[in-house]
């Protein structure tokens, strides 16, 4: 009954016929592990298809929802970082299997005639594949991404003639935005997948025509594509994707369970905000150090970034023809030779260079920092707005803070002594002529202030002349041979004056001790003697110097950083700090995102 | 096949090992398939396990906003709306008509229960859906002959918000294409 109507079938398609000639593929010397790649190369491609295809399904491609869909597939769908880190591992091992299935076509000699056009088929393949990597990497709209991307859709626009033309229209606008990810995705999920299934079939039709380049000496008798080579070829595509699960869950392990697995996902993409961390995937790394080197300055960098490489890729597209004496096969595999230790060279070169660069290091730290807190802030309850996860980033003291600290303040000033963001200024452009910020009112902070060995240290009062001010020398005098009665007293005042700062972070401290900070209180108006100079609440002092009602409350903070030559702080006393507010060197958010850095006043997820 | 080797015949295989190899690369095969396809297959399915909004009263409008001689008038219901990754606070999620006799208060989903097309208020001759023609009552009940399988989504009304004129309604949208009213989750 079956029978027949698979008699039936076949007489009407001929898929017997079709089947056989799949399966039963003649391997002269039977089969071999050596024959595997490119069906792992194949697998690799349907697995990005499916992922692809599933990935589809949940990505959303503009300015304001490729990083925030992404992000909702990684961390809020299930199975979303599986599916992701398939996709993003699988691409990589692509390269790699890419790598050593060409390695072995030169190397064997593969290539030679009958099978020049099936070479050059698979060099296409090469390229729609690197294609796919580059048009990839820009979706998720992260700074990495963003970045990287940026340097290749530039090269382009150095190609003579129609370089601007080709980069226009790649982009789909001047500027990176929705258009460049409309295109991107269009390219990345429509047109390279379609180009690939087309030559991939091509590539296969031409190889069976030719059968496989069997390599001698032959091992065994002869045998047929089914079943032994496809169950050496199953094995190796379930090793492929063994690493590849390896490779998604790795961060995890590593982490104990602190990381979330699966493929990285950055900031999102700020066109407004440094990255300096920007790199391309390590795979294109040595054409990125290619380009570093200083014969490519200026003019030449046409040469180094699209004459060079293109000459290459000219010589490998020439083996067939050059391979048709002994001697040219032996000139390829050198060529290919030179061309692998060239890129391990240079690959190396990158990687060792960042690996001494101090900036580089910090521009890491702080990038994974930023990328950390943009999903911890898409994961607050308030949730990523209308306008994009971006907004949450521009609003976020965390991230905002530290940068303007950097740019604005760490000229003069510093953070736990660098600049916020980590790196160090320079000691002869900007050296440390102000306080270091860190913890500003809060106990410690103030308990080194009104320390006599601590308070004319640059930590506090810098190189301004309140170094040698009658603050310093007050502290000194009073608290040199202070006994333990006044110990306790300072230890109350500083209690009491850091309550009024209102920190988050003493929050606990503050409602506790209010024992100590009640006691504080009144020291401050009387046996410490800080009211007979400073103002405190309804006791009025000398004016020009700091006010102390408030201190290093938000309030006190706005007042003071938007003019410091105010009466109420060191009016006409004021020494080099610009009056940021009044002069309008910045505005209201800005000066309050800094402060309400400085003073550790984010959103932080309920534990 | 124009590679051949005659020096190496093809030794048959005993058939049990044959078998082995066979079912090997068809496990190892369908494995290797399998995981990919299940991790999408898991993305897929995640909007089965999420459940829409929890339906709460939400204020609409004033008594006094709604005309008194019983003329059903739309009304915008607005409410914190979550779309997969963005959220949206205080924005329109949704309408209802308000019907009003003396201090009594009717609401009506604008949603047709028979495939969720926007019904018109017609001026003295109740609802007319614009898709399929069915028709309704001033009162939201069906009027005979029409292909909807039920009547107007009735929406309950706080009462006790109601006495202090102010209407404030349990917005809700209901399962179509039902003759029973079953809400949405």
């Amino acid at each position: 009954m079956i029978k027949g109507l698979l008699d039936w079938l076949d007489d009407r398609t001929g898929y017997r016929g079709i089947i056989d000639a799949a399966l039963f593929e003649h391997i002269p010397g039977g089969a071999r592990w050596r024959y595997v790649w490119g069906s792992t190369l194949v697998f690799a491609f349907s697995v990005q298809m499916i992922t692809g295809f599933f990935l589809w399904l949940g990505y959303s491609p503009s300015s304001q929802t490729a990083w925030e869909s992404v992000y909702y597939i990684q961390y809020q769908m299930a199975g979303g970082w599986l599916l992701r880190g398939i996709h993003h591992f699988m691409a990589q091992a692509m390269i790699v299997l890419l790598s050593l299935h060409m390695a072995q076509v030169i190397i064997d000699g593969a290539y030679r005639a009958p099978r020049e056009v099936n070479f050059w088929i698979g060099l296409i393949l090469l390229h729609l594949v690197l294609g796919l990597s580059l048009t990839g990497y820009l979706l998720p709209w992260d700074q990495k991404g963003y970045w990287a991307t940026q340097v290749a859709t530039n090269i382009m626009g150095i190609a003579p003639v129609i370089g601007p033309y080709v980069q226009r229209i790649v982009i789909g606008g001047p500027d990176y935005g929705h258009l460049t990810l409309t295109r991107f995705f269009a390219v990345h999920a429509g047109l390279l997948p379609l180009l690939i299934i087309i030559f991939t079939a091509a590539h296969i039709y031409v190889f069976r025509r030719h059968g496989i380049k069997h390599k001698e000496p032959l091992v065994g008798p002869d045998s047929t594509f089914w079943v032994d080579q496809v169950l050496k070829d199953a094995i190796a595509c379930l090793v492929v994707l063994a690493v590849v699960l390896f490779l998604v869950i790795w961060p995890w392990i590593i982490s104990m369970g602190a990381e979330h697995p699966g493929a990285d996902l950055g900031a999102p993409a700020d066109s407004a905000s440094p990255y300096s961390a920007a790199r391309p995937e390590w795979y294109f790394l040595f054409l990125f150090q290619f380009l570093k080197l200083k014969q490519f300055a200026g003019a030449n960098e046409v040469y180094g970034a699209i004459v060079i490489p293109m000459g290459v890729m000219l010589l490998f597209a020439l083996m067939p023809i050059v391979g048709r004496w002994n001697l040219g096969h032996r000139f390829n595999i050198a060529f290919f030779g030179a061309f692998v230790i060239g890129v391990i060279i240079l690959t190396g070169m990158a990687i060792m260079e960042d690996r001494t660069k101090t900036d580089y290091q910090a521009a890491v730290k702080l990038a994974q920092f930023e990328s950390r807190r943009a999903i911890e802030l898409a994961q607050a309850p308030a949730g990523i707005p209308a306008t994009g996860a971006i907004t949450l980033i521009r609003t976020d003291p965390a991230i905002q803070g530290p940068r303007l600290f950097a740019q604005n303040c760490a000229s003069c000033h510093r953070y736990d002594g660098h600049d916020g963001t980590g790196q160090i200024p320079g000691k002869d452009t900007d050296p440390q002529t102000a306080s270091d910020l860190k913890g500003f009112g809060s106990r410690e902070w103030l308990g080194g202030l009104l320390d006599p060995r601590q308070i004319d240290s640059p930590h506090y009062f810098g190189t301004t002349k309140f170094k040698e001010g009658k603050m310093v020398k007050f502290i000194k005098e009073e608290m040199a041979a202070a006994d333990e009665a006044k110990k306790s007293r300072m230890k109350s005042v500083v209690a009491a004056l850091s309550a009024e700062a209102g920190l988050k972070s003493q929050k606990v401290a503050d409602a506790t001790d209010t024992e100590l900070i009640e006691q504080g209180q009144v020291a401050i108006r009387t046996a410490a003697g800080c009211a007979d100079c400073h103002t405190f609440h309804e006791i009025a002092g000398d004016t020009e110097i700091p006010d102390l009602t408030g201190y290093g409350s938000r309030k006190w903070l706005v007042d003071f950083i938007s003019n410091p030559s105010h009466e109420r702080f060191y009016g006409t006393r004021n020494d080099r700090m610009p009056a940021f507010g009044a002069k309008q060197l910045l505005d209201e958010t800005q000066i309050g995102l800094i402060i309400d850095w400085l003073r550790g006043d984010w959103y932080t997820p309920q534990p | 096949m124009l590679m051949s080797s005659g020096a190496n015949p093809a030794s048959p295989e005993p058939p049990r090992r044959d078998f082995f190899r066979k079912t090997l690369a068809i496990v190892a095969g369908l494995l290797a398939g399998i995981i990919p396809g299940a991790a999408g297959l898991a993305v897929l399915l995640d909007p089965l396990r999420r459940k829409s909004a929890v339906s709460t009263f939400l204020k609409v409008t004033t008594l006094d906003a709604i005309p008194s001689d019983g003329t059903p008038r739309k009304f915008q219901i607005i409410s914190d709306r979550e779309d997969a990754w963005s959220k949206f606070p205080n924005t329109p999620i949704g309408a209802v008509y308000l019907q009003r006799q003396n201090d009594q208060v009717t609401a009506f989903n604008v949603r047709c229960p028979h495939a969720g097309c926007f019904v018109d208020a017609i001026a003295g001759d109740g609802f007319h859906c614009p898709c399929h023609n069915s028709r309704f009552n001033a009162d939201g009940s069906l009027v005979p002959g029409s292909v909807s399988p039920r009547g107007l989504d009735e929406l309950e009304i706080d009462p006790i918000a109601l006495k202090n004129g102010v209407v404030q309604v349990k917005f809700q949208n209901f399962v179509a294409g039902t003759p029973e009213r079953r809400p949405r989750t």
